[in-house]
């Protein structure tokens, strides 16, 4: 550490430039002290032992581990169905709401009409509507699918909505000057969008995507309400029959451990597309 | 230069943007083979020109007449127009997710349905011979700006156009850029390319253009060969122009 008043190092640490040497000593001090104090109100809480019992036992955390992942793996199938089918479906809407022209009016507004009405009702209330309410048309195959599949359709019909504004801005964010040379080569207006256009723009909308993406991933946990088995309730299984919270921690964990991945997987999108298009350094 | 019909003809072409009239009634013949120099101060309305014959602008009124067909008619194919027309942008605007190859070979295969091999190769031959092949797998944000520009001007000439549309391509350039690009321009012409350039090398519009246009406010104020421009402007105003780039020292 450098002496108050030392002139500083020309390269450090992004928080040592930001802070200086005495202030990366306080905030590192002032942060020691402070989860102190809050390890110490925790620690010695009336319920403490109670929880730790409840929650983080290390016999039941590792017997409710089973349980709960092979509830995950529905997640995941959750997931991974509805995913594929908004990534199609939402840039779909996305594209058909940017149609130009009045021939394309009537488009427009559906598509509009449709992400105004599905970003503003709550999954909850879609889930209940189409789990409960598409059997009960008694229609022949659209009414005798399980209970997985319109999980899916709920999902997929509630994210659609987000993902095609996310795509949205992704397109609108593409300068005009790209369509007009696209354009003045003679490529149609889908060959525009797709040649040009949406790689772009699909490209710049990643990080976004990726957020909502991860709600989706935690969301699946609502499909239990309608009665899909899936982490959440395996765990809520496990507390009902040992009176142990144990399942929940582990369901909790595994969300993470498949969020972070995801994350540093999109980084690493991000930057390898950055380096491969940009300049290495000056010319 | 005139004699061979007019490749190009623009007949009282108005054109606004909001309230805003850009172009006044602009009439305008191009030859086969002649260079016809835009010039004129910024907002006098030749980037505007230029891109209504290209069919970016739809016009308002006038009509644009290219080998004896009215593009600016209804019902016109815009898309068959643009194959015969290239535009080359001050801005580049190459496509930045694709290498230099892939902008080049884009709209030969998407568009005049070339194969891969065939398209691939009409690129090196345009890229070889404007010392670019080097660059071919490049993407654009790695070269230079005239190399960029030059990327443009050959993705243009990809799809063999009859006419090139040149709007201002050096502006963007640093200074020491400029004459690589004004080089591969003046090579066209000596090919006899027919072509219109908006630009503000006067030095370049000099000694490439077969004639001069002076645009002001939206109309051609002043035409002419270059010698006789350049030294008896006859309109005061043509006059107040060069007066002003001899001054910027850009002559």
């Amino acid at each position: 550490m450098a002496p108050p008043g030392a002139p500083q190092p020309a390269v450090g640490s992004r928080a040592s430039r930001m802070l200086g040497g005495r202030g990366v000593l306080v905030s590192t001090a002032s942060t020691l002290v402070f989860l102190a104090v809050v390890a110490l109100i925790v620690i010695t809480a009336p319920g403490t032992d109670r929880v730790v019992r409840s929650f983080f036992s290390w016999e039941d955390l590792r017997a409710a581990l089973p349980q709960v992942a092979a509830g995950f793996v529905v997640n995941l199938q959750l997931m991974f169905a509805a995913e594929g089918v908004i990534l199609v479906f939402a840039l779909l809407l996305a594209v058909v709401r940017g149609l130009p022209g009045p021939v394309f009016f009537p488009l427009r507004v559906v598509a509009i009409g449709y992400i105004d009405l599905f970003r503003g009702i709550p999954l909850l209330l879609v889930l209940y509507m189409v789990g409960f309410g598409i059997p009960g048309l008694g229609l022949q195959v659209v009414s005798t699918q399980s209970i997985f599949v319109y999980g899916v359709v709920a999902l997929v019909l509630v994210y659609s909505a987000y993902v095609a504004e996310v795509y949205r801005a992704g397109i609108e964010s593409i300068h005009p000057s790209q369509t007009a040379a696209a354009r003045s080569l003679a490529l149609s207006r889908w060959k525009t969008m797709r040649f040009v256009v949406l790689p772009q723009a699909v490209r710049r909308v990643i990080p976004p995507l990726l957020n909502d993406f991860i709600g989706l991933q935690k969301d699946t946990a609502l499909v239990s309400t309608i009665g899909v088995v899936e982490a959440a309730r395996e765990a809520q299984a496990y507390a009902a029959a040992n009176f142990n919270y144990a399942g929940y921690v582990v369901a909790a964990f595994l969300w993470v451990l498949l969020t972070i991945p995801l994350a540093r997987f999109t980084d690493w999108l991000i930057e390898r597309d950055r380096r491969r298009w940009q300049a290495a350094g000056p010319r | 230069m005139s004699g061979d019909g007019a490749v190009l003809r623009l007949d009282g072409v108005h054109k606004s943007f909001g309230p805003v009239e850009v172009l006044k009634g602009i009439d305008l013949d191009v030859s086969a083979h002649e260079v016809v120099c835009l010039i004129g101060a910024s907002g006098s309305g030749k980037s505007t020109m230029l891109r209504c014959i290209n069919l970016l602008e739809p016009v308002d009124a006038g009509r644009i007449v290219v080998h004896g067909e009215d593009i600016t008619a209804r019902g016109v194919d815009v898309n068959r127009i643009r194959r015969h027309i290239g535009i080359v942008f001050q801005a580049y605007n190459l496509f930045p997710h694709m290498t230099v190859l892939d902008n080049i070979t884009l709209a030969p295969r998407e568009v005049l349905g070339m194969g891969r091999a065939e398209a691939r190769h009409r690129a090196d031959e345009l890229l070889a011979r404007f010392g670019l092949l080097d660059k071919r797998d490049e993407y654009p944000d790695r070269l230079s700006g005239g190399q960029q520009q030059r990327t443009a001007i050959v993705r243009a000439l990809a799809m063999r156009p009859d006419i090139m549309l040149l709007d201002e391509v050096t502006s963007a350039l640093d200074p020491e850029l400029v004459a690589e690009v004004l080089n591969v321009i003046r090579d066209l012409a000596a090919e006899g390319m027919t072509m219109v350039i908006a630009s503000h090398e006067m030095g370049f519009v000099r000694d490439t253009a077969h004639r001069v246009c002076f645009l002001d406010q939206g109309v051609i104020l002043e035409e002419g060969p270059p010698d006789r421009m350049f030294t008896e402007p006859g309109n005061p105003r043509t006059k107040q122009f060069l007066q002003r780039i001899i001054e910027a020292g850009r002559m």
